[in-house]
């Protein structure tokens, strides 16, 4: 067969393969590395427990080192702040995207898209210092106190996983089939309760996927927390008072602990253990969704 | 009246209420950045180098140090994101391999930036013994990209009808083909998107680059050497507030705030126009 | 009149269920074979093989025999690429690229390591020409291809067939989407075509079967109940399916 390009299509082929290549090594690329943040996170930081016990270090309440290494409060702290930005960002997050994709009208809509996408845009130290020049100073007012805590950080948490939560349960209610409310409403249901009995329901394990989401956000934030929860290794009785939180902790006194000390491991530690929720909170998210073929 | 149509009311008045509280917030905030900010901002200002222990100072380098380390961390990941989109929308069949990638790539995603920056301090700083370097920051911020790269990637190229390839590999095309000529094009407007996005939050980025870009900025400005420290806006602004030696802290401080943000805007519309109308061209409207 | 293609003992499997069962058909050069049969017997599939477009799909098997000028498609010595350079295809839907019109028409030659512009100038030009649609679009060359009517990309979609110079043209049901006169010049443009090339057409109206084809096979759930003649076929049925079938009895 002496079709003409075939001798070019032997260059073509070279380059196929080279490129069928070159897509699998990155993609393999993306594996290894987070593989190799598993491993050299672990080795680092498992190295605490030469020296502090495994308990000791889980609910010691006293963090004073390098003499003792107590970090339930830091623990405390990160799931405190976390609990009240979603408890506070999630049912806004969803109002929200229910309003979007339901009830706003198309101009309306067209405007709060790129808006939640401004949301992301800010950084998380501009979060921070408007929470520190606004928030801080206006509790501290009103309480008499200092104003930093877990009220100031959570109630900024929760603004800043708002455009996670809205974006991805937008997409899920989007995702429901037309027909399924049309069905709705053709049995005389009312806007509400063709969204609180059809709409919802069938979003679910989307928006239960922005909202853990949105919690992993918040667990892991780092520079906003360690701007306004106070930094006091202390568990906080009240929400107004100083505390601490396992990424404030880190990002504060990495700098000025040595490398390889049990202080310094002790961070490292904590850096895996945000690692592992993070990682276990992928993993509820993919048995959300499996469940959800799972029914049909 | 009928009770559920007074629920149905009251809803549509909450989420309206929703509605206007969250946009309300997004302008507050804005306006109060820019507020505070734009007074501070001057030439002088975005471009001068910064004062240690004195007044005055502005946040050249900074600013500088903010698009060179963005830059070399697009240089890094963008190949590999990209390469691995690909992988995942074009190439790869249902496997143990393929669901092993995605499920990487979402850990990747979540894991806490701060996890990423430490993950760089050991490799860099204390395996290499690199010390804070441009490159080393660059290096940990391409980790932080890298799985919003891929799936921006992956979601922009599945968007593509499915009837362009076959129409491509009708014709005789290689695989490889049918990706560049007929799959990325269209796909194009979904990957800058994807890219300003991805810019946007890596210039706003500061817990990944503290421990590997470092805090401090070289002497010389303009420094294009990457084996030297370099602190970003975002940084400087933490530690601006977090030392507190200079004087005028908080109008430096309102003043990074409102470029960050200015310059997060920026990225959006100059990537961000130029690509839709590209794909106006493209879908033949004009 | 020579064999184009030549199909034996023909199976199709989707995982477990088989969708082609021994089918044997005879594609002649120079003519236009006509698919027929209700959705879903099997008639698209069977195009796919062709062209082995169906390796796109995951967990589909094949045996058989399927020769193109005496060699086996599915050889081990064949490259797929190769194959639907020489057994090109155009869609149910028209679907021209998001690009301009010159650069759709130019895809294939460029894909196959041509450069020159002046070549591809002309190939454009023809393909366009032969494509019959020439006239409507030569002033509007370098503008997108999704500004034309449905009508006009269908036969941009042959044009850019054409420009590769392939020996068989399959149709999997091409004017299903277009208006009556746009299928009208689609079945004009295609008794010009088939003075150069071989053509399979895959169609669900019985009429145009009956108006453009040569030789008609009839495809019943995923087999050839009747084949032959145009003429014959659809006058002298020798099956009672096929009867009940174009009579509009059933699908």
């Amino acid at each position: 067969m002496s079709l003409p390009g075939r001798l070019s299509n032997k260059k073509e082929y070279a380059l196929d393969r080279f490129f069928g290549y070159v897509f699998v090594v990155s993609a393999v690329l993306v594996s290894l590395v987070i593989f190799s943040i598993i491993v050299f996170v672990a080795k680092q930081g498992l190295q605490t427990f030469g020296d502090i016990g495994f308990l000791e270090f889980h609910l010691g309440t006293d963090w004073d080192p390098p003499y003792r290494f107590g970090a339930l409060p830091f623990i405390l702290g990160s799931l405190g702040v976390t609990f009240l930005a979603v408890v506070l960002g999630a049912p806004l997050g969803l109002a929200g995207a229910i309003f979007m994709a339901k009830i706003a009208p198309p101009r309306v809509r067209e405007l709060m898209r790129p808006a939640t996408d401004l949301f992301v845009g800010i950084p998380s130290v501009v979060y921070g210092w408007v929470g520190l020049t606004i928030l801080v100073p206006f509790v501290a007012e009103r309480t008499g106190g200092f104003g930093f805590g877990l009220l100031v950080a959570g109630v900024l948490l929760a603004v800043m996983i708002l455009p996670t939560v809205i974006s991805i349960s937008e997409d899920a209610l989007r995702a429901v089939p037309r027909r399924l409310e049309m069905a709705s409403y053709a049995l005389g249901a009312t806007r509400w309760q063709t969204i609180f009995r059809v709409l919802i329901p069938a979003a679910l394990p989307g928006l239960v996927t922005a909202v853990i989401l949105g919690m992993a956000r918040a667990i892991g934030e780092t520079m906003a927390v360690a701007m306004l929860i106070g930094n006091v290794p202390q568990i906080a009785k009240s929400l107004l008072e100083p505390t601490s939180t396992l990424t404030a902790e880190i990002i504060l006194n990495m700098g000025q602990t040595p490398f390889g000390s049990t202080w310094n491991n002790a961070l490292f530690y904590m850096a895996l253990t945000l690692l592992l929720v993070s990682m276990f909170l992928i993993i509820l998210i993919r048995f959300v969704v499996q469940r959800r073929t799972y029914d049909g | 009246m009928d009770s559920r149509r007074v629920i149905d009311g009251l809803s549509t008045v909450l989420l309206w209420a929703a509605g206007f509280f969250i946009m309300g917030l997004l302008v507050f905030f804005l306006a109060y950045i820019l507020g505070q900010g734009l007074p501070v901002l001057s030439l002088e200002f975005i471009l001068s180098p910064s004062k240690e222990f004195e007044a005055g100072g502005g946040v050249g380098p900074q600013l500088f140090n903010t698009f060179y380390i963005l830059f070399l961390s697009l240089l890094f990941s963008v190949p590999v994101g990209v390469g691995a989109g690909v992988y995942l929308a074009e190439y790869a069949r249902p496997s143990r391999l393929t669901n092993l990638i995605r499920l990487s790539t979402e850990c990747l995603a979540t894991v806490p930036s701060i996890v990423i920056g430490l993950f760089g301090l050991i490799i860099l700083v204390n395996i290499m013994g690199l010390g804070f370097t441009i490159l080393g920051g660059a290096a940990a911020l391409a980790l932080l990209n890298l799985p919003v790269l891929v799936r921006v990637t992956e979601e922009s190229l599945r968007a593509v009808p499915q009837t362009y390839r076959e129409a491509s590999l009708a014709l005789g095309a290689t695989r490889w083909q049918t990706v560049r000529r007929a799959v990325l094009p269209p796909a194009l407007l979904g990957l800058v998107t994807g890219l300003t996005l991805v810019s946007g939050r890596a210039i706003g980025e500061a817990a990944v680059l503290i421990y590997t870009a470092g805090v401090s900025v070289s002497r010389h400005f303009p420094d294009l050497n990457p084996f030297v420290a370099g602190e970003t806006l975002s940084v400087h602004l933490w530690y601006v507030r977090a030392e507190g030696l200079r004087p005028d802290a908080d109008e430096i401080a309102a003043g990074t705030a409102a470029l960050l943000i200015l310059v997060v805007l920026a990225f959006n519309l100059l990537i961000g126009v130029p690509a839709r109308i590209y794909q106006r061209r493209l879908l033949g409207k004009h | 009149m020579a064999n184009k293609i030549t199909v034996r003992n023909l199976n199709l499997f989707y995982g477990d269920t088989q969708a082609l069962r021994e089918v044997d058909l005879d594609i002649e050069q120079q003519q236009i074979s006509a698919l027929i049969g209700p959705s879903g017997c099997g008639k698209s599939t069977f195009l796919r093989v062709l062209n082995r477009m169906n390796d796109l799909i995951e967990g589909v098997r094949v045996d058989g025999q399927v020769l193109l000028d005496d060699e086996d498609v599915h050889g081990p010595e064949v490259d797929v690429v190769h194959l639907r350079k020489r057994v090109g295809m155009v869609f149910q839907r028209p679907n021209p690229f998001p690009m301009s019109v010159y650069d759709n028409v130019a895809y294939g030659p460029r894909i196959h390591g041509l450069k020159n512009k002046r070549r591809l100038d002309e190939i454009v030009e023809n393909s366009l020409r032969d494509a019959a649609l020439w006239e409507e679009v030569h002033d509007r060359l370098f503008r997108s291809a999704l500004g034309l009517s449905g009508g006009q990309q269908q036969r941009l979609c042959i044009a850019r067939l054409l420009a590769v110079e392939p020996e068989v043209l399959l149709m999997d049901e091409p004017s299903s989407a277009l208006d009556p006169i746009s299928t009208l010049k689609i079945e004009e443009l295609l008794q010009e075509l088939k003075k150069n090339y071989t053509i399979v057409i895959v169609t669900h109206n019985m009429q145009q079967a009956a108006r453009v084809s040569d030789v008609t096979a009839f495809f019943l759930n995923g087999e050839i109940v009747e084949s032959g003649k145009t003429d014959t076929l659809f006058t002298r049925p020798k099956d009672k399916r096929t009867e009940d079938y174009i009579t509009g009895r059933f699908g």
